[in-house]
């Protein structure tokens, strides 16, 4: 049993309010991926409920336990970090059991873990060796070992994968997320990358200085974001903002329309006209930076080619149930 | 080309290494062969360099003058003495500056610091009339206590920039893993402090045994360690260079010894954290 309760929870250190109240319900066996901008608190928020930091204010239960004031060791989590601290003087062997060692566990039955544990994770070649002799990869293997052996409530994440190179970090989140599902186990895990948080999560928590944004399926933050910062955090390219009058001709103060859901034409009719600016050929998309007067600059994605260059003319035309509209407050209008 | 000045270049460094080598090390060389000199040899000018009478009178007399063992042993109980008791202060002073600093940390390192940059003759006469009326001048547990407030603020310094290269991560992990604080001390901190303890202990050691200032000042015969020993061959009846010489060569050839086998763990302690 993994669930996890954050009621009201506050950090602060001195006058500074790292974390101003957060609630949260994590089911059991879940995948929770904490998202936001460096400094909006996701890493303190994980570090609190590892216990290594310790509350300002609020509770966090674990299986309906208040464990503000117990010890990290005693919350039955385990932790991976993202420098993943290893201990360099032991053995790959002595680091995945060390956390066993400590806990009293039968010599015999330590060894059986950790072999089992390095199979898993394809470790089983390199038990003798120390940490500085494998690969980045390797090492955040290691570390993920560590953590499975001890059989936690939940898994801790701080940004585990942002030290490898991208094609490895692709490959490692797929075996982290295949790893998670296969051992059922509830994990948190705390990434500043929204590709990271789409791909991974059961569900995602998006946190701007210190509140959470929003809380739902990736999905859900992707169709229906409950403000203008999540909209705009969630989604490669970035969504369009339009202010003025095509945002109060939708009855609203801000519109946003996702670079996907404009529909590109050369010297089309209706829609908002623009010269392009900058054409970004990637073969399977392209995108455009389209300038569009009184509209500003408009990012757009068309599927496939369309043999467009810099200073053509085109008309993009927004698909009408996939305009976003937000108040004055920034907060999404839902009609 | 580019081979050809890369061998010159070599050669000419490895060169110029051998020499300033040499040159650092020439007057500790000319000590030595000046103490298997007669007196007279010892300072005849033109100076002969290998070819002269050998002899080892001067180390005979040296022994029979004065007491070696008994100077040594001081050197060993007085070096080896501060340097554990400094070391015991220092471990948890630095530790605990080093993990769980506080506003005033970097002032009271910056004091401690400031403490070696008094001469130490300026509180010479307060320190000496103290040792007086305590009765600690010339006992081995005033220079113990002497040099091992002394060397502190150096020890707790190194002990402190060590601590500090051990990522903070690494004892989080740690925790998480289930590691009580001493647990945690026993299989984490100390296998990884180890390197920084030794280079430490060794650099305290080497210090305190040639430290010549409060020794000279201190004592006299009974806790005289051996830097009291070479002195007393520079006496008002004259300069007995090659007594003086077979005397600094005993003195020094314990430490030399200690220093020739440890200086990799010295070498690699000094540069710690600098080359990684």
């Amino acid at each position: 049993m993994g669930q996890i309760t954050l009621q009201g929870v506050q950090k602060s250190f001195g006058p500074v309010h790292i974390i101003k109240g957060a609630d949260l319900d994590i089911a059991d066996g879940s995948f929770v991926v904490f998202v936001g901008p460096s400094g909006c608190g996701k890493t303190t928020l994980l570090r609190l409920i590892a216990g290594l930091e310790d509350v300002t204010g609020g509770a966090i239960l674990i299986d309906g336990r208040n464990v503000v004031d117990v010890p990290p060791a005693k919350r039955g989590l385990s932790m991976v970090f993202q420098s993943y601290a290893l201990y360099p003087h032991m053995s790959v062997r002595g680091n995945i059991a060390f956390g066993l060692k400590m806990a009293g566990v039968a010599r015999d039955e330590i060894s059986r873990k950790v072999e089992a544990a390095a199979a898993t994770l394809n470790l089983t070649p390199y038990l003798d060796r120390k940490p500085r002799e494998l690969s980045g990869g390797q090492r955040q293997r290691v570390a993920i070992g560590r953590a499975i052996v001890r059989e936690p409530k939940a898994f801790l994440f701080d940004e585990p994968l942002s030290n490898l190179d991208a094609a490895l970090r692709v490959q490692m989140r797929l075996e982290v997320t295949r790893l998670q599902k296969q051992l059922g186990t509830t994990a948190i895990y705390v990434t500043h990358d929204q590709v990271e948080a789409m791909t991974m999560a059961d569900k995602i928590v998006v946190l701007n200085a210190g509140k959470i944004e929003q809380y739902g399926s990736p999905l859900e933050l992707y169709e229906k974001p409950n403000n203008l910062f999540v909209a705009g955090f969630i989604g490669s390219p970035k969504m369009n903002f339009i202010t003025g009058e095509p945002a109060h001709q939708h009855g609203a103060m801000t519109i946003g329309v996702r670079p996907e859901h404009l529909k590109v034409e050369r010297d089309g009719q209706g829609g908002w006209h623009g010269t392009v600016s900058v054409a970004e050929h990637l073969g399977s998309d392209t995108f455009l930076y389209v300038d569009a007067g009184p509209q500003g600059m408009l990012t757009a994605r068309y599927v496939g080619e369309l043999g467009l260059s810099p200073g053509d003319k085109v008309s993009l035309i927004p698909e009408s149930a996939r305009i976003h509209r937000f108040d004055d407050g920034g907060k999404a209008i839902r009609a | 080309m580019a081979r050809m000045v890369t061998t010159r270049h070599k050669v000419i460094s490895t060169v110029a290494a051998w020499l300033v080598g040499f040159l650092i090390f020439f007057p500790i060389l000319w000590m030595v062969l000046a103490s298997f000199k007669t007196e007279l040899e010892a300072f005849a000018i033109p100076p002969s360099f290998l070819f002269f009478h050998w002899t080892t009178e001067n180390y005979v007399t040296v022994q029979e003058r004065s007491d070696y063992l008994h100077h040594a042993l001081n050197s060993i109980i007085i070096a080896g003495g501060s340097t554990l008791i400094a070391m015991l202060i220092a471990i948890p002073a630095a530790w605990s500056m080093a993990f769980s600093p506080t506003k005033r940390t970097k002032d009271v390192l910056l004091w401690m610091l400031s403490t070696k940059m008094m001469p130490p003759v300026g509180v010479l006469v307060p320190i000496y009339l103290i040792y007086r009326n305590l009765g600690l001048l010339d006992t081995r547990t005033g220079l113990v206590f002497i040099l091992c407030l002394g060397n502190l603020p150096i020890v707790i310094w190194m002990l402190f920039t060590y601590f500090k290269e051990i990522p903070k991560d690494i004892l989080e992990a740690a925790r998480m893993d289930g590691a009580t604080i001493g647990r945690e001390l026993i299989y984490v901190l100390t296998p990884m402090a180890v390197p920084g303890l030794a280079s430490t202990l060794l650099l305290n050691l080497i210090l305190a045994w040639n430290e010549a200032f409060w020794t000279l000042n201190l004592s006299t015969l009974e806790a005289a360690p051996l830097t009291v020993f070479i002195a007393s061959y520079s006496s008002p009846e004259g300069l007995f260079w090659a007594k003086l010489s077979a005397a600094s060569t005993l003195a020094i050839a314990p430490i030399l010894v200690l220093g020739w086998f440890s200086q990799r763990q010295l070498v690699r302690g000094l540069t710690f954290g600098a080359v990684k």
